[in-house]
């Protein structure tokens, strides 16, 4: 197949060329086994204690653009075209003098053990490249994806404070230009490549096969050879099948690097997000058009998975608990689902089939969540339950989507996660609002019809019955909400 | 002999905020762990296969498939170990490798080992394995019902309780529950075992306790304690979790790398860890009390009973130490207490940070709020009636007499800093109003117990060497976990000598350099080691003062050290010089030291005795404001005020108030260990088990050293121990949202709510509060 037949990539500033290796083995196994790298530490190996945290660059409308990401479910051929930066690389290469994202964690007292530290040292790197707010608020999300058990954080977080308050003047944004040319080295045409345009990757180990492919239509043809193949765009789910069950992945196809599944575009009718743009790229216009989803996508995973993680990819897993699945059900998003040479549409709402059962075929992909444009009248809200507010699983996400027409409602659209195999409309509790509109009684009767319209199952994420009452309670929430009762959120209240 | 006042001069680097030893090393990737050591040539790795049931007979175990798996080079089980196959640190009562039975969901079958990782994993997947599934017991409540007990019940009494509640005013009779936690310290448990010449072994071990892990090793392998050398230079976190459970991978190394005669590295991913590692006790208290119309207790009764798991590990002193912090900080006349140590088919539960102490006082502070609650009363005026005296009303139910009781004075200033009141009856002004959203405001107090039980571990070794040029080589028994131990200590023997900082080398630990150490926990660390650093360079300085003495012609106690010289009457070298004249003049430049803590004795038999040196005492106030649809809450603000003594590193004390803080925090709210019915754990990894995020501590955190702390025990620079005491003043944040759910009933009734208070138990109880309300 034409394109690159290795991975290669910028370690610091070191080119790296790679093309025997297993497409699955992680980026922490590759820095810790192969490149002897023991910085970047694995305490979880499921992208949820950050201490395995690098950042990511690439060349982003010609400047660097700086991700935090978890390396221990990142697959390595995933780093083709980018940098890969470690904790190893912060120090000044002359000087030897700390990186002040470092420093200040010294200065501040925010290492203990240590082991966590080197993923918030990138976790603050990455923040201070992209100038992030100096609030407290910006400051936790940031840091939602880094657990530490000694500090309690408030020197982490002083540190944090103190490093946003700085210039970005540092080795990186020094080496800007040198960088950016040594990225697009990278693309230069292997020897003896007949086409020097296509820079798709495609390895063959005895590890399995990779194919990253640019184009929908070379996407389809893949998938249409390999229809076995597994689909894979962020990898923080498929990255756990790996770490965690070790399955065996023969054949994967890589999505990112097909250019048009990455765009995210506003029609007339609706906001076309591509299948693999990453959370982090589609919340902003999300949030933008249904704000009620910006607490939602700050609640969802944390930075290093929402930079990687994809709507279209918690989409074909299909997950009951998957944070956007409801809103994209009650929002009524269409799915469009291509193979080779040919395209359909589904429903959202029709796509989840069964538990761990979608509306896809081998062969297939989907291409494109289309979210229609909100409607006068419309009210949607979205609100997300858990034990901890940041980077925690939904025990219940209700989703609420109604259009207000002079105290009626219609197009009343209910979906929670959570409450059932798959995300569902609450088709009872639909129909009792439908006719009432919002009253105390309505909502009231509504509340029972959720307890026929939903069986939910009793796990660590909650029980039955809290699950119940919770999914009841969120309504009330709604109801609140639209009729203009001016409630504070538990997460924004001051002390007395 | 030197001069005690000259000796006396302020010191210079202890007190000081100065930075940990490592910190450098941690934010540059540099510090080194067990898993970063760089692998010796023919490594071999270790996967270990666990047991998915709880109760249940081995009927078959067939490895011969393992064995010919890719990469595979060892299998061992339990008849592969050349001696004991046992890795309790106490009763001989947990096999390295399950032997006919396994006692519960994650105990170790066998290992793998192999050229890589994966190649082991992969292959203990080839094991046949047959069972004969039995009735697990997985409960307290099981356990208590069919009177399964891993070790024996103990009581403490005094006075005559049962006729002090008849006789008073008010009784209250009640029952609640705190669950486990697991330690989650970031680095999982690791070990890597380097055989030796001669069948010596040296073992890298994550562990808080080198010299037992050293004994067990010795023990599976039948060798002498002399042919086995364990170190470790630094965990990346502990908090108890390594004290007794790192030692079966060390074992498991070891046997492996004599089996095999290669070095081998056993290391648990999280799941493992968290699957085969024990936790903290989780407590069932049933309690009854009675009471004078002022709050002030008149006779208390409490049955405790703890989950152990499948063997004793160290659920006995776990127990005791849950006993011995009944009081917490409250005078009992009249009390009798008993533990009941349960054996239940789940994995054997360890030491945690507090050790049964935050179990115990979470069982009494919840019956100052329900006193208060009956008499509609301020909870915090009943906790103060209920204070030990000073004068009287100060001998512990034990029989130890309290004579370092500052509660009453730091209590007092918190109330003030926080504006406790003022917030306390904003508060519930705010919660009459028509909101969803509850507040809850509380101030609880610590007062925990310094020292370990079992009198004999109270004891510690340095070793401390000069060299020709001047500089120091530190070595002691304490382990460094992130708590700031290597600091500290050598902070100490740097002030001993009246050098600077960076000219004392901190070691790694190592059982060949300062053999039989206690382990480092109980909070004991800097107390133990910090004398004994101190005495091995007194006993050198002692040399090089008699050198100048000799050479200048002064008397020995003349000699002053100070800012690096040496000053001898008129005459005045440098440290450095010093040390050469003295090697010169053939004198030892090399000392060991030894402390042992003084005034303690413990009777276990009668439960009496003077079991602790001294107390640590804190206090805080914890405000919450919580969601009452969905039973979510946050802390809004945090004001702690907390005893270190007069800090020996006041930077290192911050961090451990803060730290210790919001991981008791996790114990009580979010950390839910949850278990199948057929006794599976199912939050064994972060994204099932919630540990707090630095979204769950408020801006508003207000964590002060007590300015005026001062030990009354001539502990080392007058400083108190830090590691344990602060995690309890995190009961506080569990009272203050019974407080918020309290508001629904007008705050006529406690809620019936157990820890942790998960966003569901929050939620049941203001609906359960609400129905008895209707």
């Amino acid at each position: 197949m034409p394109g690159q037949s290795a991975v290669r990539f910028l370690l610091g500033n070191q080119s790296r060329e790679i093309a025997d290796i297993s497409p699955t083995m992680t980026v922490l196994e590759y820095l810790r086994q192969i490149e002897r790298m023991t910085g970047t530490k694995e305490g979880c190996a499921e992208g949820d204690c950050g201490a395995c945290t690098v950042a990511i660059a690439e060349c982003k409308d010609g400047s660097l653009d700086y991700k935090a990401c978890n390396a221990c479910i990142m697959f390595v051929p995933f780093l083709h075209g980018k940098q890969l930066i470690t904790v190893e690389h912060l120090k000044n290469h002359k000087s030897g003098r700390l990186h002040p994202a470092q420093q200040l964690m010294v200065d501040q007292h925010g290492s203990q053990c240590g082991f966590c530290t080197p993923g918030f040292v990138m976790s603050l790197f990455a923040m201070y490249h992209n100038r992030c707010d100096t609030s407290r608020t910006a400051i936790d999300d940031a840091l939602a994806g880094n657990l530490c058990r000694c500090t309690g954080y408030a020197p982490i977080v002083r540190a944090a404070k103190q490093l946003l308050h700085m210039p970005v003047d540092d080795e990186f944004s020094a080496n800007e230009q040198s960088t950016l040319i040594a990225l697009s080295q990278l693309h230069a045409p292997e020897r003896g490549n007949e086409q020097p345009d296509n820079a798709s990757l495609h390895l063959q180990h005895t590890g399995g096969s990779y194919h990253a492919p640019q184009t929908l239509p070379e996407l389809g043809r893949i998938l249409q050879e390999n229809p076995a193949s597994c689909i894979v765009a962020g990898a923080t789910d498929v990255g756990l099948w790996v770490t965690k069950e070790r399955r065996e992945l023969r054949a994967l196809v890589y999505t990112g690097a097909v250019k048009k599944m990455r765009q995210i575009t506003i029609t007339d009718r609706a906001i076309e997000i591509g299948a693999a743009a990453t959370v982090a790229e589609a919340m902003e216009t999300l949030s933008e058009y249904y704000p009620s989803l910006e607490e939602l996508f700050r609640r969802y995973g944390s930075v290093q998975v929402r930079n990687l993680a994809t709507i279209g990819g918690n989409v074909a897993n299909g997950s009951p608990i998957g944070d956007s699945l409801p809103a994209l059900v009650a929002l009524n998003a269409e799915l469009k689902i291509s193979r080779a040479n040919a395209s359909r549409t589904v429903s959202a709402e029709d796509f989840f089939i069964d538990y761990g059962q979608q509306d896809i075929a081998p062969g297939e992909f989907l291409e494109r969540i289309d979210i229609p444009l909100p409607v006068a009248g419309q009210e949607f809200r979205i609100y997300k339950v858990s034990k901890r507010f940041h980077q925690d699983i939904s025990a219940v996400c209700g989703a609420y989507s109604v259009v207000q027409d002079s105290g009626a409602l219609h197009t009343v659209r209910v979906c929670y996660g959570g409450m059932a195999a798959i995300p569902r409309r609450a088709s009872r509790c639909e129909q009792v609002l439908a006719g009432a509109g919002l009253t105390d009684d309505s909502i009231e009767q509504a509340k029972l019809a959720l307890r026929e319209d939903f069986a939910p199952i009793s796990d660590f994420r909650g029980s039955a019955e809290y699950r119940t009452v919770v999914a009841g309670n969120l309504l009330e929430r709604f109801a609140n909400d639209l009729t203009g009762k001016q409630i504070p959120s538990v997460w924004e209240v001051q002390y007395a | 002999m030197l001069d005690r006042k000259k000796d006396t001069l302020t010191p210079a680097i202890v007190h000081q905020p100065i930075a940990h030893d490592s910190a450098a090393r941690h934010v540059s990737g540099d510090a080194v762990y067990i898993d970063d050591i760089p692998e010796p040539r023919e490594l071999l790795h270790i996967w270990t296969a666990l047991s998915p049931h709880a109760a249940a007979t081995i009927t078959a175990m067939d490895t011969e498939a393992v064995m010919h798996q890719p990469g595979v080079v060892a299998v061992v089980d339990a008849n592969s170990v050349p001696g004991h196959n046992d890795c309790s640190p106490t009763i001989g009562d947990d096999p390295v490798f399950a032997e006919g039975r396994v006692h519960f969901a994650g105990q170790v079958l066998f290992a793998a080992a192999a050229e890589s990782e994966l190649q082991a994993r992969l292959a203990c997947r080839a094991a046949a394995i047959e069972y004969e599934i039995e009735q697990p017991i997985l409960t307290i409540e099981q356990a208590l019902a069919q009177e399964s007990y891993v070790l024996p019940s103990s009581t403490i009494s005094r006075g005559d309780p049962e006729q002090a509640i008849e006789d008073s005013p008010h009784q209250i009779e009640g029952t609640i529950r705190c669950g486990g936690q697991d330690h989650f310290y970031l680095e999982g448990q690791a070990a890597m075992a380097v055989p030796q010449e001669g069948g010596d072994m040296v073992v890298y071990s994550s562990t808080q306790h080198p010299s037992e892990v050293q004994m067990l090793v010795a023990k599976v392998l039948d060798r002498p304690l002399n042919s086995i050398t364990v170190e470790v230079r630094r965990m990346g976190g502990a908090f108890g979790g390594k004290e007794t459970q790192a030692a079966q991978w060390a074992c498991i190394a070891a046997i492996v790398a004599d089996k095999t005669d290669r070095p081998a590295k056993l290391r648990l991913d999280r799941d493992i860890d968290m699957l085969a590692t024990g936790k903290r006790h989780d407590f069932l208290f049933n309690y009854r009390v009675g009471f004078g119309h002022d709050g002030r207790i008149s006779g208390l009764a409490v049955e405790m009973a703890s989950r152990c798991g499948y063997s004793a590990d160290l659920s006995m002193p776990i127990n005791d130490r849950a006993l011995l912090h009944i009081d917490n900080a409250y005078y009992l006349d009249n009390v009798t207490a008993t533990t009941k140590l349960c054996r239940t088919n789940t994995v054997s539960n360890t030491a945690f940070r507090g050790f049964g102490g935050p179990q115990g006082m979470f069982c009494i502070e919840r019956i100052m709020d329900e006193i208060a609650c009956h008499l509609q009363k301020d909870p915090l005026a009943v906790r103060r009636r209920n204070y030990y005296g000073k004068r009287t009303r100060n001998i512990a139910p034990y029989g130890m007499k309290i004579t370092d009781f500052i509660l009453h004075e730091l209590t007092q200033e918190l109330v003030e800093s926080s504006d406790y009141r003022t917030r306390r009856q904003r508060i519930r002004r705010m919660n009459k109003s028509d909101s969803t959203i509850l507040r809850g405001i509380s101030l609880t107090p610590v007062k925990f117990g310094i020292s370990f039980t079992m009198t004999h571990l109270n004891q510690a070794s340095a070793l401390v060497h000069v060299y020709t040029d001047g500089s120091i080589h530190l070595n002691h028994g304490g382990t460094e976990m992130g708590q700031g131990l290597f600091i500290k200590v050598a902070q100490v023997v740097a002030d001993e000598f009246s050098v600077p900082l960076e000219r004392v080398k901190i070691t790694e630990t190592n059982t060949s350099r300062v053999p039989n150490t206690s382990a480092t926990a109980a909070s004991s660390g800097s107390d133990v080691n910090g004398m004994a650093a101190k005495a091995a360079a007194r006993t050198i300085k002692n040399r090089l003062a008699e050198v100048a003495a000799r050479s200048f012609g002064v008397n020995p106690r003349e000699v002053l050290f100070h800012k690096e010289s040496v000053i001898a009457g008129r005459s005045q070298v440098s440290f450095q010089e010093l040390v050469g004249m003295a090697h010169r003049a053939r004198v030892p430049l090399s000392a060991t030291g030894h402390y042992k803590t003084p005034k303690i004795n413990w009777d276990r038999q009668n439960m009496t005795g003077h079991p602790f040196y001294y107390f640590g005492y804190g206090a805080a106030v914890s405000e919450v404001a919580l969601d009452c649809l969905t039973g979510e809450y946050r802390m809004t603000r945090i004001d702690i005020l907390h005893d270190a003594g007069q800090s020996l590193n006041p930077a290192v004390d911050l961090g451990q108030i803060e730290g210790g803080f919001v991981q008791g925090a996790g114990w009580l709210t979010s950390e839910e260990l949850w278990w199948d019915d057929r006794g599976a754990l199912r939050t064994h990894a972060p994204s099932t088990y919630k540990i707090p995020a630095s979204g769950d501590v408020p801006e508003a955190f207000n964590v002060e050293i007590w300015q005026r702390g001062r030990n009354v025990e001539k502990t080392i620079y007058r400083s108190k121990a830090i590691g344990e005491p602060p995690l309890m003043l995190c009961i506080s944040v569990f009272s203050a949202i019974s407080d918020a759910i309290s508001s629904v009933s007008d705050y006529r009734q406690l809620p019936v709510i157990d820890a942790p208070a998960t966003p569901e138990r929050v939620l049941m109880a203001i609906e359960s509060m609400r129905l008895r309300g209707a």
